[in-house]
């Protein structure tokens, strides 16, 4: 039996208090270092990605059988080809941009990547994802437990997480990850100015620094927030920066434009988190255009911005992006014009370092075929998840990936670097 | 002024939003059992906050314009906030929040499929005004009116709540392509847990509720504050056949609903609903969300705990007020070591602050972009599952927007502080005595204490000034409120 979300959160609490507070003087040393890092930025599709309309199969006829008012008509895809199996494939027209990285040999499309047993609820499946493992979806993250297998004292900014609240995939034993949605804001305030101000402020260090041994609840929001006071003046660093394209005005990109920001300032952050929401279209979803249509705006233009301002700093080929969803969507549409929660879905990776292409093969929507599950409902998975995430510890990161993912999952692993 | 006994300052903690000064007052002499009564039994006090908006000696609303709680979220928050600070029936706030949590249900997309005005009205839409609007009333208000009440009352009256329809889809859920949104969530988050039900029961209760959908009233118009969406049964769209489920679905323990003819189809959704209702693990699952929520995060439920509980449900028909009342005057509640075990959710922390500093001039509006930094913006929570309490409630950021709004408010009291304190000021001692009684965190370890003295040490000369005195409350409020034992309520 899983453990309810609610309970397993609390194992994250006694140890993420330990890392957070490295001294500041490592500053200097992750800029040294970080300038010429390798940056992962990890993308999360929250909501259950439609798979099936971001990749669509334009000649299966199934697909338009099972989809008579979502499906992208074939005249409006981005043909990227054909995969291994012989399916074209063609992405969706909102992904202009995606496709620009794709022709550029910079984009690969791993299909059908999941496990067996998928879960459809939200949550869970979200917690699988973060924590790559389906049985256990408790404890620390990957992302978390990559940070664990780096040489201490670890910097504050090792992980930087664009999103207010702090995923699974980044909870660590040892490692605390700041959570910075906004440096505009990411400041600190006193009522009062001047000397007041200044001694409110050394207070403020001499009480957080309580470690509470006895007390790791106290000590946990006392690491918290020596984490904020910690990063607060690097942080403020990327405030200035000035990108050299315009991002569009979504949220999305606007994390996309921070997370630039701190690579080209060399702040030393090697992963980042970036999330954007609304991806469980129940109905109404759209086909070429619409909410889904939207949603692929926002993540095409936005990833396109990313790309371009990275590269034309020649950073792109220190930085990879990973675009993931917790789970795909049912095959047929529903009656609310929708799709349902489903199974196998797909990532994207793109970077200057990427062996961009289309990897795994398409399933065939033709009820009762093998590359189906739950009554043919949904799409069964080919490719594991975890050996996507293998390959971007072993070859993006350079760390062993046996370890972090308590397995090997090289094998079969598609080889996107 | 002394500060109350631990005892009742944790039941005003856990049950309220903290002691205000005049709180203080009113509760010295009360005892534990007394105030569980006036909690739990707030129906004998009249529900008279609304109509004290405006008035000078409570919190002040924000406006740009005419105050429209009813039409406009931003008006609708404030008010919530407004309730929060000054009501006369604190658990059934806590309440509304709670419910409001766990059937998660955001603003935004209702406002994307209906507008914004006919989405605050489905939010927060409060009937018995001055000048009453037509249609039913708001989400926030049902969880208020029905806080203390049957949950499966509660959980029917949810599943035709309009904005419930549009946020889970079920208003287009038809008998051609059932669609599971509704089906899946009303098992997985709303009653049972993920554990105990199957991929073959979302299909069955997604069928269940085909038809019920909703209707617009006559003339609608989606900027007319009289135009309405209500709930409909449509019997044309309802499926007729039987559905079978992995449990007891239908009187007498069948786990079969028979087929129905489309005029009484109806009874499928109410059968499936009480069944979830009734069932043993959903006793448990809202027992285990109470444990968080009144008694402690930081150790894992006592399983005793969640049997008792469960049980009270179980035998009161579903209805909550036994069960809170069961809750609040148990020993597991009542333990001191419980106290100061639960990480204070950012519209508790807010409404508490403002309870406890002052809220002289202070305008509510401007709580809300901090409340939305801290994490949890009203109305808004980040998907159908809630937010994600405990320590999920603290990163960097959100702590940062915690202390910051610490320091918003400890300036705009600085004034009503130094005024209030007056003879307490004469020392650094008394002063920083006084606000701690006004304050109140956890149990403060020597290292903070020091601090808070160094601080007020460094102050040098000490005169009492009012000016000095401002400052220096005004710097107190602000490292107490941001403390992290602040946060462990």
């Amino acid at each position: 039996m899983k453990v309810s979300r609610r309970l397993f959160i609390r194992d994250g609490v006694a140890t993420v208090t330990l890392g957070l507070a490295a001294p500041s003087f490592l500053g200097a040393i992750a800029r040294a270092q970080g300038a010429h890092g390798r940056h992962l930025v990890v993308v999360y599709l929250g909501g259950g990605n439609d798979a099936l309309n971001t990749l669509v199969p334009y000649q299966d006829q199934a697909y338009y059988d099972r989809r008579p008012t979502i499906a992208v008509p074939a005249g409006q895809v981005l043909q990227v080809g054909t995969d291994a199996g012989g399916h074209a494939l063609g992405l969706h027209p909102g992904l202009g941009g995606l496709r620009n990285v794709f022709n550029e040999g910079r984009l690969a499309l791993v299909q059908r990547t999941g496990y067996a047993d998928s879960s459809r609820s939200h949550f869970e499946a979200a917690e699988i994802w973060n924590t790559a493992d389906p049985t256990l979806s408790i404890g620390p993250g990957w992302l978390g437990r990559y940070l664990d297998t780096l040489p201490r004292p670890l910097d504050a900014l090792t992980a930087w997480n664009t999103a207010s609240e702090t995923p699974r995939a980044l909870y660590a034993e040892r490692s605390g990850v700041p959570a910075i949605p906004n440096v505009a804001t990411y400041a600190y305030a006193s009522p009062n100015r001047g000397s007041a101000a200044r001694e409110e402020r050394t207070a403020v260090e001499a009480m957080v620094a309580n470690p509470a041994p006895d007390r790791p609840h106290l000590a946990f929001v006392n690491g918290t927030s020596r984490g904020a006071l910690e990063t607060l003046d690097r942080v403020a660093t990327v405030r200035s920066y000035a990108p050299t394209v315009g991002y569009p005005n979504t949220g999305f990109a606007r994390s996309l434009q921070t997370v630039a920001g701190a690579i080209a300032g060399g702040v030393g952050t090697k992963v980042f988190w970036v999330v954007t929401g609304g991806y469980d279209t129940h109905s109404q979803q759209g086909a070429g255009d619409g909410t889904y249509g939207a949603l692929m705006g926002t993540l095409g233009d936005g990833l396109w911005a990313f790309y371009q301002d990275v590269r034309n700093q020649g950073l792109a080929a220190d930085t990879s992006v990973v675009v993931f969803s917790e789970f795909g969507r049912r095959i047929s549409e529903n009656g609310s014009r929708g799709t349902d929660h489903g199974a196998a879905g797909l990532m994207m990776v793109l970077g200057g370092g990427v062996r961009g292409g289309l990897y795994g093969s398409a399933a065939s929507l033709t009820p009762g075929h093998p590359t189906l599950e739950n009554d043919s409902g949904d799409v069964r998975y080919e490719v594991d998840f975890r050996s996507v995430y293998a390959r971007l510890l072993d070859q993006w990161l350079g760390v062993d990936s046996t370890s972090i993912l308590h397995g090997d999952y090289r094998s079969g692993a598609p080889a996107i670097f | 002024m002394p500060r109350l006994s631990p005892e009742i300052d944790h039941l005003l903690r856990r049950a309220g939003f903290g002691a205000s000064a005049a709180d203080a007052d009113q509760f010295r002499a009360t005892s534990a059992d007394a105030l569980v009564s006036h909690f739990v039994d707030y129906e004998g006090r009249p529900d008279d906050v609304d109509a004290r908006i405006g008035r000078p000696d409570h919190a002040r609303i924000s406006l740009d314009d005419a105050f429209s709680p009813d039409t406009d979220i931003d008006d609708a928050r404030q008010r919530w906030l407004f309730r929060m600070i000054h009501t006369r029936r604190p658990l059934q706030e806590k309440m509304a929040m709670f419910w409001h949590n766990h059937f998660a249900t955001a603003y935004r997309k209702i406002a994307a499929a209906a507008g914004e005005l006919q989405a605050a009205k489905m939010m927060a839409y409060t009937p018995g005004q001055a000048r009453p609007l037509r249609g039913p009333q708001g989400q926030i208000e049902l969880f208020r009116q029905q806080a203390l009440d049957r949950f499966s009352d509660l959980l029917v009256q949810v599943a035709q709540d309009p904005a419930m329809l549009i946020w889970l889809d079920g208003r287009s859920n038809v008998k051609s392509r059932p669609q599971e949104n509704w089906g899946r969530e009303v098992m997985e988050l709303f009653t049972l847990g993920v554990d105990f039900y199957t991929e073959s029961d979302v299909r069955a209760a997604s069928r269940a509720f085909t038809g019920w959908n909703l209707r617009r009233s006559q003339g609608f118009r989606d900027d007319d504050p009289q135009s309405y969406y209500e709930f409909f049964y449509d019997a044309e769209q309802h499926d007729t056949d039987a559905k079978t489920f992995s449990f007891p679905v239908a009187p007498g323990g069948s786990h079969t609903i028979p087929a129905r003819g489309p005029s009484s189809g109806l009874q499928d959704g109410l059968d499936v609903l009480m069944a979830l209702a009734t069932h043993p693990e959903t006793a448990r699952r809202l027992a285990r969300k109470f444990w968080g929520f009144f008694v402690c995060e930081t150790r894992d439920p006592d399983p005793a705990f969640v049997e008792s509980t469960a049980s009270v449900y179980l035998r009161n028909g579903t209805a909550i007020r036994p069960v809170i009342r069961h809750i609040l005057t148990s020993s597991w509640f009542t333990d001191a070591a419980v106290r100061h075990t639960r990480y204070s959710w950012p519209a508790e922390f807010v409404a508490r602050a403002i309870r406890e500093v002052g809220w002289q001039n202070f305008e509510l509006g401007d709580v809300l972009t901090p409340l939305a930094s801290m994490g949890m913006p009203l109305f808004e929570p980040p998907n159908v599952g809630g937010w994600e309490t405990g320590p999920a409630w603290y990163s960097t950021a959100t702590m940062l927007a915690r202390t910051n709004f610490a320091a918003t408010l400890a300036a705009s009291q600085r004034e009503f502080l130094a005024v209030s304190l007056g003879a307490d000021g004469g020392t650094r001692d008394a002063l920083l005595g006084a606000m701690l009684d006004r304050v109140t965190t956890a149990p403060l370890d020597r290292a903070p204490r020091e601090a808070l003295q160094a601080y007020l040490q460094a102050a040098g000369s000490w005169t009492g000034s009012p000016s000095q005195l401002g400052t220096r409350a005004a710097g107190l409020a602000r490292l107490l409120v941001g403390a992290s034992e602040y946060q462990l309520v």
